[in-house]
């Protein structure tokens, strides 16, 4: 009876031995693949918005400070601020990235802004004494800065959402997402705006007269 | 399995890897393709950043490269910059200062760490004011010497935050604080203390050999479940292996990046 008791023992350890070493091996499968890739590009996401959100608070300023010099600019300047208005009101919530809606609608916001922005800075180059005030200077400078962080992290966030949706799809983390994960889609991701996919409109004005 | 996640892997690595056109090799602390800085400025250069470096803790890179290869400045210098790793790994304490010769353009990419001390219009008027007057009158020498001189004076400006970047990222010879040791200590004490606990209580029966009625005696040790008598004998320790630091830092002398990363601050220019 002792015998039997003691090999009862035995038998089950083989069993404890085998656990401990599948659990670590769930890693090697690729069962935290989704989850981190997922995290990862949510914290991309945040950053996008992040930046997003530093440029629509530096145009309050640049406006003020434009208006000074510029008053009668006053159709430019007013397409500025309701860009803004409306960017600031479509954002896009790390849950909802999977939603071609919802992306499209804030993807169109910002560009909407970007243009406005880029025909507020065409209109300026018209005013040398603003180009030369210090206080312009320097928000130009920080607007140059956040549009290149902007598109440092969209950058980062095409390549986080990249690696998710490659993470959805392929072997062998597809397993996981078909069977556990059943609740992960692919995330959206940018595509070129449309004002940089059309061919720049070479116009030598008329108003110089040739 | 393993090998066919390491081919998944690996295809990964591939995929990221391929768009990336050649960047410059990281060869010292002034890394001059284009030619632009003579010898003996290149000498002091490397000198003043590497003191610099020994003070602050901040990394200072300098790169010219003949050509941008029809791409913007500002992505090819933030690819560069991280590709290149500077600054301290958890600071992100890093600047690149890039020229492109044939592209008659240059930036100053700062790391995520320095964006407050060095801010964007820092970054512009050093461009603006030193270098770019200087590079059109052909000094480029000259230029870029001045533009370390003003970037180092901006981030000394900040003296008490310098200084505090410095002590956080002190290293002793090993790579392992006194700090460090305590806490792998402590925590190898504690976690020894809980599970044993736990392995002793959980284990006893399934390993150990029954010598009466709710007794078992394991590991030489008596081991009582009927709530009293329990008898300790030895100790003993799992030797819970300690990863250590380990530092990514310089190897031979050469100069490595500390492994930082900038999200496209600083400012650009063109002469």
């Amino acid at each position: 009876m002792h015998a039997t008791a003691l090999s009862n023992r035995f038998r089950r350890l083989p069993a404890f031995l085998l656990l401990g070493l599948l659990l670590p091996l769930l890693t090697a499968c690729g069962y935290n693949a989704i989850p981190t890739a997922d995290e990862k590009a949510k914290a991309a996401w945040s950053e996008v918005l992040n930046q997003y959100q530093r440029r629509a608070d530096l145009i309050p300023n640049l406006v003020e400070t434009v208006k000074g010099y510029a008053a009668h600019e006053k159709e430019v300047l007013e397409t500025v601020v309701e860009a803004r208005a409306k960017a600031t009101q479509v954002t896009v919530s790390p849950e909802a990235l999977s939603d071609p809606e919802a992306f499209k609608a804030f993807q169109e916001s910002q560009s909407g802004l970007t243009s406005a922005l880029s025909r507020l800075l065409a209109v300026v180059e018209n005013y040398p004494d603003l180009k030369a005030n210090q206080n312009f200077l320097a928000l130009q400078a920080q607007l140059e800065g956040t549009e290149n962080r902007i598109a440092v992290a969209r950058r980062d966030y095409i390549e986080a959402v990249r690696e998710y949706n490659t993470t959805l799809r392929t072997f062998p983390s597809v397993l996981w997402a078909t069977f556990w994960f059943t609740d992960s889609q692919p995330y959206q991701n940018f595509t070129v705006a449309e004002d940089k996919i059309e061919t720049p409109k070479v116009d030598f004005g008329a108003k110089q007269g040739g | 399995m393993r090998a066919l996640l390491a081919g998944f892997l690996l295809c990964l690595f591939a995929a990221a890897a391929a768009p990336a056109a050649e960047l410059p090799a990281l060869t010292g602390r002034v890394v001059d393709n284009a030619e632009l800085i003579d010898a003996a400025t290149e000498a002091a250069l490397v000198a003043r950043l590497e003191a610099f470096e020994t003070k602050s803790s901040d990394q200072i890179v300098v790169a010219t490269i003949p050509s941008l290869g029809g791409e913007a400045i500002e992505p090819f210098a933030n690819r560069l910059f991280r590709a290149w790793g500077l600054g301290q790994a958890g600071e992100n304490n890093g600047i690149l200062l890039l020229v492109a010769r044939d592209d008659r353009k240059m930036r100053i990419e700062v790391g995520y760490g320095l964006e407050g001390t060095l801010t964007d219009l820092h970054s512009k008027l050093i461009i603006e004011n030193t270098m770019v007057p200087a590079f059109r009158a052909g000094d480029f020498s000259g230029g870029i010497s001045r533009a370390v001189d003003d970037i180092v004076m901006v981030l000394e400006g900040n003296a008490a935050e310098l200084e505090a970047r410095a002590e956080r990222n002190q290293k002793d010879g090993t790579g392992f604080d006194a700090e460090d040791l305590f806490v792998t200590l402590f925590v190898i004490l504690w976690v020894v203390l809980f599970f044993g606990g736990f392995a002793m209580a959980l284990l006893a029966p399934v390993f150990g050999r029954k010598i009466g009625p709710g007794r078992y005696r394991w590991l030489g040790m008596d081991i009582s479940y009927s709530g009293s008598g329990s008898s300790s004998g030895g100790s003993w320790s799992s030797g819970s292996s300690s990863g250590g630091g380990w530092s990514s830092g310089s190897s031979g002398g050469g100069f490595s990046g500390g492994g930082g990363s900038s999200g496209g601050g600083g400012s650009s220019g063109s002469w």
